[in-house]
């Protein structure tokens, strides 16, 4: 048993969603992505064991691409976290109707089939489809099934599509440059290639384009506001909850590794970026009017955070990045879906249309302040413990990068507390409110139980992940 | 079974916080508000046991219950550690935090939402234990963080009040400062030590270190990075600001949480890390300093408040203030002996004040109170006895803690002493201003609200009698002569504070204080009751009365250099620079992806042909491929 078993289930999944007809097609694509979560878990527990759940096989004799999936703790945690998210946003969504309902949730499972493909790929070209592949759904799935004015709609998301196809092509062309040294697209062959210092720099600013726009790292981050508040939510959490942390996962799965003597010596840029984007993104969501593009700004202030954590090239830095990844994942999950049960109920997303909502819903009111809560980091949710850890590794680099990067923990507590204010508090709204239902709560309570057991217990994931990192970071400083 | 007692001790407030989330809404409030208060004093009766066992035997109780959080070079676990220090602060906590809790269960009881309070005031009683059982720094940050959401939570109790909510977002995010400084503190300790516990931190700084210049300036750092910390939870200089907004909130919660317990917290921790302080003199020097700035601002803005809570809060300001002076010149012991007297009787002003709110329907401005000394007996003695205590009166608790404080002041720096000195006899003067247009002279308020005028019930008066009691013989804990508050301290403290022995000098200065004292009452006297005098309108304040009377504007200063730079600075990025960045950054990547020359057209196209360019370059890259593999493979 090996973890393509899990793409497998995923695409069948997907399939059998889309002939599963309109009404079954929600529920299919359910039950296959929970499979999915059953099968991963399944296979951890063997990976936990000792078991060899990679898969190595050819697929493509000249030029030599392997069909090479690895499976170590860091892949498997992403994976998890994949398939962990995607049956959560796949019943988030049963309080919505969409029109061709088949197709909308067969491109999710493919989605998530494609983005779990990018997380175990161990082969350069073969990442490199699945990582492309992953980008044709989230398109249709803003494009199609999308909020607003369907040409304003459409203009950010082909922007979106083309900018990061275009981030992309350069990962392309450094894949090409390295295959003609190492005559191979095997990540193991890849990480010995003696590169000269300027091979390296190249190779890793052509990495670079292509993971700062997906992360996103300012100023490459134009694309992802508008399109976080046009598209659907599912397609919002797909974006923010997994799709980011491809970037983020490639960057220490890929780049760092490959290109480490560059990294090296670009440090305090990297991380300078990386901080000024939590700065700027936490400034800028201080004032946004709709509440997706305020949690889109968060999103970039909470990821930048975890880029100056990867770029510190240190145990700390990699591991506290990877629980961050993790928690953000479930936290902005939960709050799009907040924003989303808010939207059903008033059909708006403007924060002046809000207000009064808290003393009409006392559940709904005490998830959302419990997502909030998280997403500042208050000790005790597992995004304290990625926050704490990745702003520790800042300051073992230098300690105003975490005086700098810990100004989150002030900026972030004012832009969420100031909304959750407007959008929440005050008098009682004149229009009903009404509470949430029990499917809405069942996504709630997963997603916080599972952010408040890790935030007391975090040993399991960094356990899980700490030996890879560890094997990574062996070859970051050989 | 001492771990079983230890965790019943910690999570018996947790699950009436559980309880009364869940259920709260289901039962009727009484039962409510007794599983609150039933739960918070089972932590004060096993509080009790520990302290009665760690009497005996002198050996503190510790305990690691399970890992944490684990980095490269050190690894924290969740520990509990029962001590000298953490005892003493459970005593008071739980003792002060089931009273209020019994007080609430009154006050509150006609509000819709009174299981919440109860949930809320749980919650804080469980995190506060667990700020003072924490065997490590993070465990108590867990505690910090913690109190400061229920804080939050509390103050922005009344929710459909806007302006409440920004005092409880205000309270937050200014906690928030200070708790950044305590986290680059904690990084930099974590790094030195490779340990946040305090017994391998206290070996560390006791025996390992090295007075080298760069480690002193770590320590110095790491020292002044936690104050910061501590100004933010204690309310100092400048970081006060949101304390006394934060009487928004229930009176109880003021009491408990707002004056004897959470605003402690920085003393505590202070306390708690005295090995570090005691090595960075230059940290204390600011401490001392900023303790008595704020004691002395605090009480001059109090002396012109005419709402009965903002005197208490700056009161607690200011008493906060002098605290910090007393850890600054390195007096631990004293300054949790103040701790714990004020503690007393600010809980029992605060409930006091509650009590006369409460009595008239929420009326808060004194300028509508007066002679209510009849109508309320009881609140108004034991208001009085406590305006005594903290008056600084012979023989009351707080003559005893403050006199200390006075003397080592005294001792050390005769400036320090003179502003301290000064700061009380302010406060001898506002508590009796307060006093007097309270409870003497005509009723000024409606005839409507005189008709209702009424005791408050036993289950308001009863807390109220007890807190005034010890009003009055808390200073026994630590009387001259006995010291027993200092010889119990001991084993917690590196180096020893010598007890006063009592010499001319002391009671000399004794007199002095007392004298303050009086001189602050007849001031008092003298314009409220004498000359009758009634606070003005506040558009009849001018001059420099204006100033003090609107804090000196200290907040429209903060608003004004961080607030709006930072709104602005906001509006600026969100209209102009997002969206030019957008442009600039697009127009280049398109350049670079060598579309630039089709970019506007294509910005206009379909997918079909955004899919042919990259099927295209994908082509060409792997044709490329082809070409330059060697043949061999």
């Amino acid at each position: 048993m090996d973890v393509t078993t899990i793409l497998l289930l995923l695409l069948v999944g997907a399939i059998a969603t889309f002939f599963a007809g309109d009404k079954l097609a929600s529920k299919v694509a359910l039950v296959f992505s929970l499979g999915a979560l059953g099968l991963s878990l399944y296979l951890l527990n063997l990976l936990n064991q000792g078991t060899n759940i990679s898969f190595t096989g050819s697929w493509i004799a000249n030029p030599k691409v392997a069909l090479a999936f690895k499976a170590d703790g860091l892949s498997m945690a992403m994976v998890l976290l994949t398939t962990a998210l995607t049956p959560l946003i796949v019943f988030s969504s049963f309080g919505n109707n969409f029109t061709n309902a088949k197709n909308f949730y067969a491109l999710v499972l493919f989605m998530s089939f494609a983005m779990v493909g990018t997380f175990l790929a161990a082969d350069g070209l073969l990442y490199y489809i699945f990582w492309e592949l992953a980008l044709i759904p989230i398109y249709f799935i803003a494009l199609i099934w999308g909020n607003d004015d369907a040409e304003e709609r459409k203009k950010a998301v082909v922007k979106f599509f083309i900018y990061t196809l275009g981030g992309s092509l350069f990962m392309l062309i450094a894949f090409a440059y390295l295959y003609s040294k190492a005559g191979s697209f095997l990540l193991e062959d890849l990480y010995q290639l003696d590169l000269t210092a300027t091979e390296e720099g190249w190779i890793f600013f052509a990495f670079f384009l292509a993971y700062a726009i997906k992360i996103p790292i300012i100023p490459f981050h134009t694309w992802q506001a508008k399109v976080y508040q046009k598209a659907p939510t599912v397609g919002t959490m797909l974006l923010s909850g997994i799709m980011l942390k491809m970037g983020l996962y490639s960057v220490i799965r890929w780049q760092l590794p490959i290109a480490p003597n560059a990294a090296k010596a670009h440090m305090p840029i990297l991380i300078g970026l990386s901080i000024a984007g939590v700065i700027y993104g936490s400034i800028v969501a201080l004032r946004q009017k709709d509440l997706k593009k305020l949690l889109a700004y968060s999103s970039l202030a909470h990821v930048g955070l975890i880029a100056a954590g990867c770029y510190t090239l240190t145990l700390d830095g990699l591991s506290g990045a990877v629980s961050q990844m993790i928690a953000h994942g479930f936290v902005i999950v939960g709050l799009f879906f907040a924003a989303e049960v808010i939207f059903r109920r008033y059909e708006t997303r403007t924060i002046a249309d809000l207000g009064g909502i808290r003393s009409q819903t006392p559940k709904f009111t005490s998830m959302f302040m419990i997502l909030v809560l998280a997403s500042v980091a208050l000790p005790g949710t597992f995004n304290f413990v990625g926050e704490f850890t990745v702003l520790y590794s800042l300051s073992q680099v230098n300690i105003w990068f975490a005086v700098l990067g810990g100004t989150t923990i002030i900026l972030g507590a004012y832009y969420m507390l100031k909304m959750f204010q407007d959008v929440m508090l005050g008098e009682t709204n004149t229009k009903v409110f009404a509470d949430v239902t029990t499917n809405e709560a069942i996504t709630f309570v997963a997603i916080i139980a599972f952010l408040l057991f890790f935030g007391l217990y975090p040993k399991p994931i960094v356990d899980l992940v700490t030996p890879s990192l560890n094997e990574i970071l062996e070859v970051i400083n050989k | 079974m001492e771990t079983n007692l230890a965790l019943v001790l910690l999570l018996s407030p947790f699950v009436g916080f559980l309880f009364n989330i869940f259920f709260g809404k289901k039962v009727s409030r009484n039962v409510s508000g007794a599983i609150g208060t039933i739960t918070v004093v089972v932590s004060f009766l096993l509080s009790i046991c520990f302290f009665a066992q760690l009497n005996q035997n002198g050996k503190p109780f510790e305990i690691s219950l399970f890992d944490w959080i684990q980095v490269s070079n050190f690894k924290l676990d969740f520990g509990i550690l029962l001590d000298q220090l953490s005892l003493l602060w459970l005593l008071f906590v739980t003792g002060i935090g089931s009273l209020i809790h019994l007080y609430s269960i009154s006050y509150m009881h006609d509000d819709e939402n009174m299981h919440k309070f109860f949930a809320y005031l749980n919650l804080f009683v469980f995190f506060m234990i667990t700020l003072v059982v924490g065997s490590n720094l993070l465990v108590m940050f867990i505690g910090w963080e913690g109190v400061g959401l229920c804080s939050y939570l509390l103050i922005g109790f009344w929710y459909k009040n806007q302006p409440y909510n920004d005092a409880a977002k205000k309270a937050f995010i200014m906690n928030r400062i200070g708790d950044l400084g305590f986290l680059i503190g904690i990084f930099i300790l974590a790094s030195m030590c490779g340990s946040l516990d305090f017994t391998t931190m206290k070996t560390h700084f006791l025996s390992i270190y090295i007075n080298t210049p760069q480690n002193v300036f770590l320590t110095s750092l790491a020292a002044f990075c936690l104050f910061i910390g501590a100004c933010g939870k204690s309310a100092q200089l400048p970081l006060y600001t949101w304390l006394p907004d934060a009487m928004a909130g229930p009176t109880p919660v003021s009491a408990l949480i707002h004056a004897a317990t959470m605003v402690t917290a920085g003393i505590f921790m202070v306390t708690r890390m005295n090995f570090l302080f005691e090595i960075t003199p230059e940290v204390q020097n600011i401490i001392a300093i900023v303790g008595a700035a704020t004691a002395l601002v605090a009480a001059s803005i109090g002396l012109l408040q005419n709402d009965i809570k903002k005197v208490l809060a700056y009161s607690t300001v200011s008493q906060l203030g002098l605290m910090f002076l007393a850890l600054g010149l390195g007096a631990y012991t004293v300054a949790v002996f103040h701790v714990i007297t004020h503690a007393f009787f600010k809980a029992c002003l605060f409930l006091g004040s509650g009590s006369v709110i409460h009595g008239l329907h929420g009326e808060q401005d004194m300028r509508k109170m007066g002679g209510l000394r009849k109508a309320m007996p009881i609140t108004f003695w034991t208001m009085m006895i406590s305006t005594l205590a903290i008056a600084g009166i012979f023989p009351f608790a707080g003559f005893w803690s403050k006199d200390e404080i006075l003397m080592v002041a005294f001792e050390h720096n005769k400036v320090l002493w003179v502003v301290a000195s000064i700061a009380s006899i302010m406060t001898a003067f506002y508590m009796f201003r307060l006093m007097y247009l309270t409870f003497f002279k005509e009723f000024r308020g409606t005839e409507e609200q005189k008709h209702h005028l009424h005791e408050s019930p036993s289950l308001i008066t009863i807390p109220l009698v007890i807190l005034a009691v010890l009003a009055v013989i808390g200073g026994a804990i630590n009387l001259p002569g006995s010291m027993w508050l200092n010889h119990f301290l001991e084993p917690i403290l590196t180096t020893k504070h010598e007890a006063h022995h009592l010499g001319q000098q002391e009671f000399m200065l004794m007199g002095i204080a007392l004298a303050g004292a009086i001189v602050g009452i007849i001031w008092a006297n003298a314009k409220y009751i004498k000359g009758g005098f009634v606070p003005k309108q506040d558009s009849e304040i001018v001059g420099f009365n204006k100033t003090i009377y609107n804090k000196y504007y200290v907040d429209e200063f903060y608003t004004f250099i961080i607030v709006k730079p930072i709104n602005g600075l906001a509006n600026f990025f969100r209209t102009t620079l997002e969206p030019a960045l957008g442009k600039v950054v697009f127009s280049f990547g398109t350049l670079a992806n060598g579309i630039g020359t089709q970019g506007k057209k294509l910005q206009n196209g379909n997918l079909g042909r955004y899919l042919f360019v990259f099927v295209i370059a994908v082509c060409a890259i792997i044709t490329y491929l082809f070409i330059t593999t060697p043949v061999a493979q």
